[in-house]
């Protein structure tokens, strides 16, 4: 039985809600209308107080003398008839953000954190979304969102109890935002899916060769190979993932792709009970287009955030919650991975081949290396992963893989080739020193948003699975048995991704001091210590701080674009099928406006302009021939880079409309 | 009275188009699909008339593979009444289009069908036009404006033609189809999402409709249309009057 108590209540912003009688009766989701607070009926309310109590200029009156509602929604997963939320919070959501304008209203009344530093859209309409409740809610659907609600869906059909989980993606469709090289290694998928291959994932070429190369410039020298692929497939994990969504809305779990999570929801404690989507149609300069939609709130008794590196959402959980500072984790590092899939001439495909590479392009001070595997379909995987802690602001990723792609012992492997599609992403290196403690209240961070990416396997889907998996037996435990979250981070700790991650953990910090020291100390740890070192070294400093000014580095001068192997970035971004609706307001928040032109150009020569796989800042001179920066948030490929490298952190990567962002299919 | 749209599934307008190895045609494997933009706006229109009160019902119809049911429930979420799914494999030219739709009108006897001016992928312009003949009925194509008098059943459109704006009177039932400017398509929200997946989606075969959906046309190749060439910087207006004479052969 259900039973709504609704309060009218009379904000300093005039937004009236509407008063109903109490009654039992379950409703889809409750929408605000402007009312007239006097009809509401004062003879329902069991605790007997007028309503008037609600009003702001009497705040005295907490809201815990008076019934709470539970705000039921009917469950649209499945209909058994679970009630979502069982978790109340005293104050009941009717006395919420409306409230929020007047600070003397206690505690009680239930928080919105803005999400946009734009400060364009005002407090005064987050009171009237409709709002729709699960028991799990999972932001994005990539490999460790996808683990965590099917092993969720698993769990509810062992115990035969039934849980609603709804997974959120940014994404145009499953799949359309991820990229990763890929060679996999199916541990986890074997543990969650076990009849993954004869339910026809797209796993299908092994690894057949394995090589480890040295460029110069006009030579490769072969290494011997530090990796162990054997058992490993190579993969299109936007392919993988695709599949991975069918299968879990099999399972009954509800996907909804195109709704950009922008906003978190906190009750009065501080918990985080579940995120808001972006408001659609909003024009570029604030204001509501014909067709606006206002933003949908998805309430969960557990969150998960499995949004990738740097996920929006995700950091400011860890700044919020201090989740760094709560494990004496050091900070994350990343990475800048660039990536193309060709499809080149028959007699040159070698299926399964793998090939990694170090040295040129990149110099002794700069971390990172290409990668070039053979998938299926005369299709290759080509990229290369270029460590964000790199030093020189003049230093461009995109036009050094470029410059990649003319090796001679490369160059002859795409003549007479074409490129599929092109994309770019970040990714974490900060291993085990940097993994954050991932429990917050009211929910977990799974996957790349946590950090359990294995630096010298170059491996990250496994362990981002495991973690999903790990996170969702947790949740399960809470929900049905009311354990605590916590009891995520010690499975984490008495599992393989732990031990994995602890004994690759001095690989990429050996590398603070240059390519050579870095390869003998990475050489002792694999051939020698096999892991077993009695030293933890630490990372050097945070990404963004490693620039140097630009008067002390020399500029690199790039050849230009040969339109055969090498492009440049507009003929790339059509081939990334990225799009964004061009009316909206930019995504790429500036926090200061003024250091652009005061810092980052004169200082740093405009690094971004640099290290943007999508050409997004341009720094144009203007009438007064000043450098201006202009942001073409259109291109933007949801890497991250930005957010991760400006000098003074002054960009803020935020959400975009939901639907828009590169369009992978096979990367 | 009951509005039926078309919608048709085809490669998302973002996308870049392969063509197929074997120069079949385009490579429509692992590739995003989404609703003709010219059909979303037919089926926003649809809605905008049923919201003013001068309709009853939407009926979303698609045609083609199993799959069309997607682009049906994006159809049904944005708010659509009812959705049909004529289930047919293999090549839809728009004559065959037609005639199925000649089919359903005659069951289903709306009072006004509205589909884009033209699907993105085969760019034909031919299915409105078209039905509009097999049924007999008006047709206000390339529409930018549409209003519709219900007492004395007829609509007016604004065409979009070469010279201008061209307004035309129709009487009802008509055909009308929509062009870029009519309308901005609204999103489909969660809760409507969520709420399409209950509608329910009829489905008919070409046999059950009586309909012969063999064509006369078949696609031989398709092939990219040629690189276009590095322009040439040339050193005088004289190299120019060379070059356009004797290589270009324009003048």
């Amino acid at each position: 039985m259900l039973r709504l108590l609704s309060i009218s209540s009379k904000s300093i912003s005039n937004s009236l809600r509407k008063s109903s009688s109490i009654s039992s009766y379950s409703f889809t989701h409750l929408e605000t209308h402007l009312c007239n607070p006097t009809s509401s009926p004062i003879s329902s309310n069991p605790s007997g107080s007028p309503p008037n109590q609600f009003n702001s200029i009497n705040p005295a009156k907490t809201p815990d003398g008076y019934s709470f509602s539970h705000r039921f929604d009917r469950n649209f997963s499945s209909f058994s008839s679970k009630i979502g939320f069982c978790k109340v919070s005293s104050s009941g959501y009717w006395l919420n953000c409306a409230n929020l304008r007047t600070c003397e209203r206690n505690g009680s009344a239930v928080l919105r954190v803005q999400g946009s530093v734009s400060g364009m859209r005002s407090f005064s309409s987050e009171s009237d979304r409709e709002s729709m409740e699960y028991d799990v809610v999972i932001v994005g659907a990539g490999p460790a969102g996808l683990s965590a609600a099917i092993r969720l869906k698993q769990m509810c059909i062992e115990k035969g109890v039934d849980l609603s989980v709804c997974v959120v993606e940014k994404g145009a469709e499953v799949g359309a935002h991820i990229l990763s090289g890929n060679v996999f290694e199916p541990r986890a998928l074997d543990e969650l899916l076990p009849q993954w291959k004869q339910e026809e994932a797209p796993i299908s070429v092994p690894v057949s060769s394995d090589k480890f190369w040295f460029l110069t410039k006009k030579r490769a020298f072969s290494l011997p190979c530090p990796f162990d692929n054997k058992g490993n497939y190579v993969i299109s994990l936007s392919q993988l993932v695709r599949w991975m969504g069918t299968k879990a809305e099999e399972l009954g779990v509800e996907i909804y792709p195109g709704f950009a999570a922008s906003e978190i929801l906190y009750d009065a404690k501080d918990t985080v009970i579940g995120i808001a989507t972006n408001d659609m149609g909003v024009a570029k300069d604030g204001s509501k287009k014909e067709i606006f939609q206002r933003g949908v709130e998805l309430k969960g008794r557990i969150m998960l955030l499995a949004e990738g590196c740097r996920g929006s959402i995700s950091e400011k959980v860890m700044k919020k919650y201090n989740l760094r500072e709560k494990r004496h984790a050091q900070h994350q590092t990343y990475a800048l991975g660039i990536k193309e899939v060709w499809e080149i001439e028959e007699d040159k495909h070698n299926p399964g081949s793998v090939i990694h590479t170090l040295g040129w392009p990149l110099d002794q001070k700069t971390y990172g290396g290409s990668f070039l595997y053979h998938l299926q379909d005369r299709q290759i995987a080509i990229g290369l992963v270029v460590a964000l802690n790199y030093q020189n602001p003049f230093l461009n990723p995109y036009e050094e893989f470029q410059k990649l792609k003319h090796h001679p012992a490369i160059k002859p492997l795409l003549e007479g080739g074409s490129v599929l599609q092109y994309g770019a992403r970040t990714l974490n290196e900060g291993g085990f020193q940097s993994i954050p403690y991932p429990v917050f209240p009211g929910g977990a961070i799974i996957g790349c948003s946590a950090g359990f990416l294995n630096v010298p396997k170059i491996k990250g889907t496994h362990t981002a699975m495991k973690s999903g998996m790990l996170a969702a037996e947790a949740t399960f435990g809470v929900l049905q048995e009311g354990l605590n979250l916590e009891t995520y981070w010690d499975a984490l700790q008495n599992s393989w991704i732990w031990e994995e991650l602890y004994r690759a953990r001095n690989y990429r910090p050996a590398f603070e001091h240059g390519l050579i020291p870095g390869l003998a100390i990475s050489g002792l740890e694999h051939y020698i210590l096999k892991g077993r070192s009695p030293f933890t070294l630490k990372h050097g400093k945070p990404d963004h701080e490693a620039t140097k000014v630009a008067r002390l580095c020399s500029p690199i001068q790039y050849p230009k674009p040969d339109g055969v192997l090498s492009f440049d970035v507009p003929t790339s971004l059509h081939r990334s099928n990225t799009n964004h609706e061009h009316d909206q307001p930019a995504h790429l928040r500036l926090r200061d406006p003024k250091i652009p032109e005061q810092v980052n150009s004169p200082d740093y020569a405009g690094p971004e302009s640099r290290y943007c796989p999508a050409r997004v800042y341009e720094y144009n001179p203007d009438e007064k021939s000043q450098l201006k920066l202009q942001i073409n948030a259109q291109n933007c490929l949801h890497c991250k880079a930005c957010d991760i490298k400006d000098p003074k952190q002054n960009i803020e990567w935020t959400v975009p409309e939901g639907g828009g962002g590169p369009g992978y299919s096979v990367m | 009275m009951k509005i039926m749209v078309a919608v048709k599934r085809v490669i998302d307008y973002a996308v870049k188009i392969r063509v197929k190895p074997d120069k079949t045609g385009v490579e429509t494997q692992n590739v995003k699909m989404s609703m003709n933009p010219f059909c979303e706006i037919a089926l926003e229109e649809a809605l905008r008339i049923k919201e003013a009160g001068m309709a009853s019902e939407v009926v979303a119809v698609s045609m083609g593979p199993a799959q069309c049911v997607d682009t049906l429930r994006t159809g049904l979420a944005m708010g659509a009444d009812r959705a049909i799914h004529v289930d047919a494999t293999g090549p839809l030219y728009p004559l065959s289009v037609a005639k199925l739709f000649k089919a359903l009108v005659e069951l289903e006897k709306p009072g006004l069908l509205i589909l884009g001016k033209q699907a993105i992928d085969d760019d034909c312009n031919q299915t409105g036009q078209m039905v509009a003949g097999l049924l007999g009925w008006p047709q206000g194509t390339f529409a930018s404006k549409v209003v519709l008098d219900k007492e004395k059943q007829l609509a007016t459109v604004d065409r979009e033609v070469d010279g201008g704006l061209e307004t035309l009177c129709m009487d009802l039932p008509a055909v009308i189809t929509t062009d870029l400017r009519l309308n901005q398509p609204r999103y489909a929200t969660l809760p409507n999402i969520m709420k399409a997946k209950s509608k329910v989606i009829k489905k008919y075969t070409p046999q059950e409709l009586n309909v012969e959906i063999k064509s006369d046309l078949e696609v031989l190749q398709v092939t990219e249309p040629p690189k276009r060439k590095a322009g040439v910087i040339v050193s005088s207006v004289d190299e120019l009057i060379d070059k356009l004479k004797n290589e270009a052969h324009v003048i």
